[in-house]
């Protein structure tokens, strides 16, 4: 199997073209299964802790509906627009893959520096890492994500820059797929985060 | 792209070890690290009984034995028992498949150094202030600063260093098994190793990110001011016990399915018959894989989670004993009218069943709850995990080294030596832990460094000494053995045994590229059926011809001892060290990236010329 070479004709779905690939793609779903018990310990610690707030800012007091949803905005469509650069990775259309992609970055770069906003706030309102169990629960959970979110970022701009220079291959081709599937990833995770961290922090007082 | 380079980069003496991606010598170098480990971990075990071997005694200190303690159950779990599994399933499950390689070599290579990089940082305590003093399981508040010393950081960065490798080997083998098989080589023709590894490396996938979180929660409380576990901020010790246990039981699965894996080979290649009920023994260890997810909390019984969840874990503990019982009575059968040969490695099988059934039973007497009540943190423990850690997956490794020495050194491990090997490590065994268990029902408490005098707990804490002696010596013995086997110029011939399964089809050591045409697999335990049908060999599945190879690469060294350096630079708040570290490691992860690997091809004459062919 000539695996390396780049191909006058890409095969369709180039990244499961190799067995290399498709290890790639199998090998990643598990690890992705890894990170669901990564972040499931991470969504169980938070919700034992989310009422120990030890005198400080409650979720109540801390949360903003009109900048948590314009993060969820911003995040879900950089997950759309990862999607249509999956599908013009399936139409072999490198340019409007790459459009795709750097939409999919800057949206969520975006939603990082609001995070980022979020965070400097907070801390200005007394609700810090070391404030209550509530505040480290808080940042572990939702630092943990933006992690991952800014690690994503770095990942993506990588294959599209080497992209660039060694054209889409069956080499090639695997990495946007793995990135678009990790990006999807923290995407779910965020709605549970939005779901668990700030709707169910901004309604009422102690549930459950 | 450039065109492949048709030769295999030469590369020799050290420079090839850190290099290497080939399966075969990482499972030499985890089964050469692993060993270190294990005659550390078992150092503090001798001076652990030294300490116990008499009443009121002050040999090494209250201190100094809560860190020998805490060090022994570490190591022993984390960095001996773990990484020789990883070694045999190295050497062994791409052989028993029919692959050439593992999915991902470099991965393979990331995975060994991630373990010894963080096994060395974890022991560095020693010599930096004092190794960790919680226990193994470091419980908060215990593990908090308040309580417990410096040791305990690098506990927490040791192991997460070292757990990001194992979670790395276990994707690894769950991909290599599921799209690596050779053609023929169904689910449920593979081998029942092969299945013991693929069910193990399944549970490694979900257990060790629980492990990693509540490793880095710990982190967070002792460095960086979080309130995880501490209550007067409303911080909760409970999320650990669950995080720890959630890993923890899942974990003495991952350590003894292998082992099962592992007797059941043994015992129907010595017996020279199929393994009895072979689909029944994978029914019975996917079901233990997944019984082991639901049982965590019979660990905490005490902690008094209330009756109704005591029951529920009670009663789903118990249901273990179904599918175990199963494979203790699938290995009698299969003896059963067989022609038994008492090799080592069978003796050592054969010894295996019983003890493992020892610990087994304790385990069912532990999972009732109110009996439970009185078992708690007592000897009685103490004696149940080492009948099925070191009676069960310590037996299993030693069978399974004597088994296959020869596949990975080509070199045959010497009989009358594996033979004093064994016995002197089964009574020693026996001596030390059979007495725990009275000593545990007569109230001795674990993790305390001494006792009085005459409350009838003298006899048995000295025989239990004694019994360090024989074990000591057995360990002695199969390093001498080693040795010898290095030194004698005798080489092991591709099948000695007259075993069943695909390893043995090809050369003692395997070449590089370990099959030179992959083989078609016509039936379970492969190599049996050709044998049977009067074929000298396993029929081929291709034609011979130019094979892929991936190229060495020095990044997983150095990604490492990035991330080592890193680790000092968390515990002593120098942040220089820790973007130094990230830095570089971040750096090997770009340059992997942005550089392909062409790898280098085997061409048939090559192949021909060394006089090899499957």
């Amino acid at each position: 199997m000539a695996t390396h070479h780049a191909h006058a004709v890409l095969p369709d779905e180039p990244e499961k073209a190799t067995l290399e690939g498709k290890n790639k793609i199998l090998g990643f779903w598990l690890f992705l299964g890894g990170e669901t018990v990564l972040f499931g310990s991470l969504f169980a610690t938070f919700i034992a802790l989310r009422d120990q707030a030890n005198g400080g800012p409650t979720s109540q007091q801390l949360f903003d509906m009109p900048l948590v949803a314009a993060a969820t905005l911003l995040l879900l469509t950089s997950s759309m627009a990862s999607v249509m650069a999956v599908l013009a990775l399936h139409k072999k259309n490198l340019k409007q893959l790459q459009t795709w992609m750097t939409i999919t970055v800057i949206l969520g770069a975006a939603f990082l520096a609001l995070e980022i906003y979020e965070f400097v706030h907070y801390t200005s309102m007394g609700h810090t890492m070391g404030s209550s169990a509530f505040g480290s629960a808080f940042y572990t959970l939702v630092g943990f994500h933006g992690g991952h979110v800014a690690f994503g970022i770095c990942w993506i701009l990588s294959v599209q820059l080497q992209t660039v220079k060694k054209g889409l291959t069956v080499v090639t081709a695997p990495k946007f797929y793995l990135a678009c599937l990790y990006w999807h990833f923290i995407d779910v995770v965020w709605v549970f985060i939005f779901t668990v961290v700030y709707l169910m922090g901004m309604i009422g007082g102690k549930v459950g | 792209m450039s065109a492949h380079a048709s030769h295999a980069p030469k590369r020799t003496g050290l420079w090839d070890w850190l290099t290497t991606v080939d399966h075969k010598k990482i499972g030499i170098l985890y089964l050469i690290a692993g060993g270190i480990f294990f005659l550390a971990g078992g150092l503090e075990a001798i001076l652990i009984r030294l300490q116990l071997v008499y009443p009121e005694l002050n040999v090494i200190g209250a201190k100094t034995f809560n860190e020998l303690i805490t060090m022994h159950g570490t190591t022993m779990i984390f960095l001996a028992a773990m990484p020789i599994i990883f070694a045999l399933m190295n050497a062994v499950v791409p052989l028993q498949i029919g692959a050439r390689d593992v999915a991902f070599p470099f991965l393979n290579s990331l995975g060994f150094w991630l373990f010894f990089f963080g096994g060395v940082l974890l022991n560095t305590s020693w010599f930096m202030g004092g190794a960790p003093d919680a226990g193994w399981t470091s419980y908060a508040t215990l593990s908090l600063n308040q309580y417990s010393g410096s040791g305990v950081d690098f506990y927490v960065l040791g192991l997460q260093i070292a757990g990001l490798g194992t979670l790395i080997g276990g994707i690894n083998f769950l991909v290599t098994i599921i799209n690596m098989r050779a053609p023929g080589m169904t689910f449920m023709r593979m081998p029942i190793f092969t299945w013991a590894s693929f069910i193990t490396s399944g549970l490694i996938l979900f257990a060790f990110p629980a492990i990693t979180v509540g490793l880095v929660l710990l982190m967070f409380d002792r460095l960086f001011g979080g309130n995880f576990f501490n209550p007067d901020a409303g911080g909760n010790v409970i999320i650990w016990e669950h995080l720890f246990w959630i890993f923890g039981h899942p974990e003495v699965y991952i350590l003894i399915l292998p082992a099962f894996g592992i007797i059941s080979e043994v015992v129907s290649t010595f017996s020279r018959k199929r393994l009895f009920g072979y689909s029944s023994m994978v029914f019975a260890t996917a079901l233990i894989g997944f019984l082991g997810f639901m049982v965590w909390a019979h660990h905490m019984f005490t902690t008094g989670l209330g009756a109704i969840a005591n029951t529920l874990f009670g009663l789903a503990t118990m249901l273990i004993a179904v599918p175990t019982g199963i494979k203790i009575f699938n290995w009698l059968l299969t003896m059963w009218g067989g022609q038994i040969r008492f090799t080592t490695a069978n003796l050592f099988a054969v010894g295996f069943i019983p003890t493992f059934t020892i610990g087994g039973m304790t385990g069912i007497m532990l999972a009732v709850p109110p009996a439970d009540y009185q078992y708690h943190d007592s000897y009685f423990v103490v004696a149940h995990f080492h009948y099925v850690i070191v009676g069960g997956l310590v037996f299993g490794l030693f069978a399974g080294l004597y088994y296959w020495w020869p596949k990975m050194f080509g070199k045959m491990l010497n009989e009358t030596i594996g033979k004093w090997n064994f016995w002197t490590f089964f009574i020693g065994f026996h001596l030390t832990f059979f007495p725990q268990h009275f000593l545990g029902l007569m109230g001795m408490p674990r993790r305390v460094y001494t006792y009085l005098a005459g409350q009838g707990l003298e006899v048995g804490n000295f025989i239990s000494s004694i019994g360090v002696i024989g074990m000591t010596l057995g360990t002695i013995l199969f390093i001498v053995n080693g040795f010898v086997a290095a030194k004698s110029t005798q080489k092991a011939p591709a099948d000695p045994w007259d075993a069943r399964t695909l390893e043995w089809s090809i050369p003692s050591p395997p070449p590089e590229y370990n099959f030179a045409q992959t083989p078609l697999v016509r039936g379970l335990d492969a190599l049996w059926v050709e044998k049977m049908a009067g074929n000298k060999g396993m029929t081929p599945a291709e034609p011979l011809g130019s094979i892929h190879m991936p190229s060495p690469s020095i990044l997983p060294f150095l990604m490492s001892v990035a991330l080592f350096v890193a680790g000092y630079g968390f515990m002593f708040h120098n942040y220089w060290l820790v973007g130094l570290g990230m830095a570089v490691n971040f750096g090997c992860m770009l340059a992997r990236s942005l550089k392909d690997d062409p790898g280098y091809h085997i061409e048939p004459e090559e192949i021909e010329g060394k006089g090899v062919k499957a």
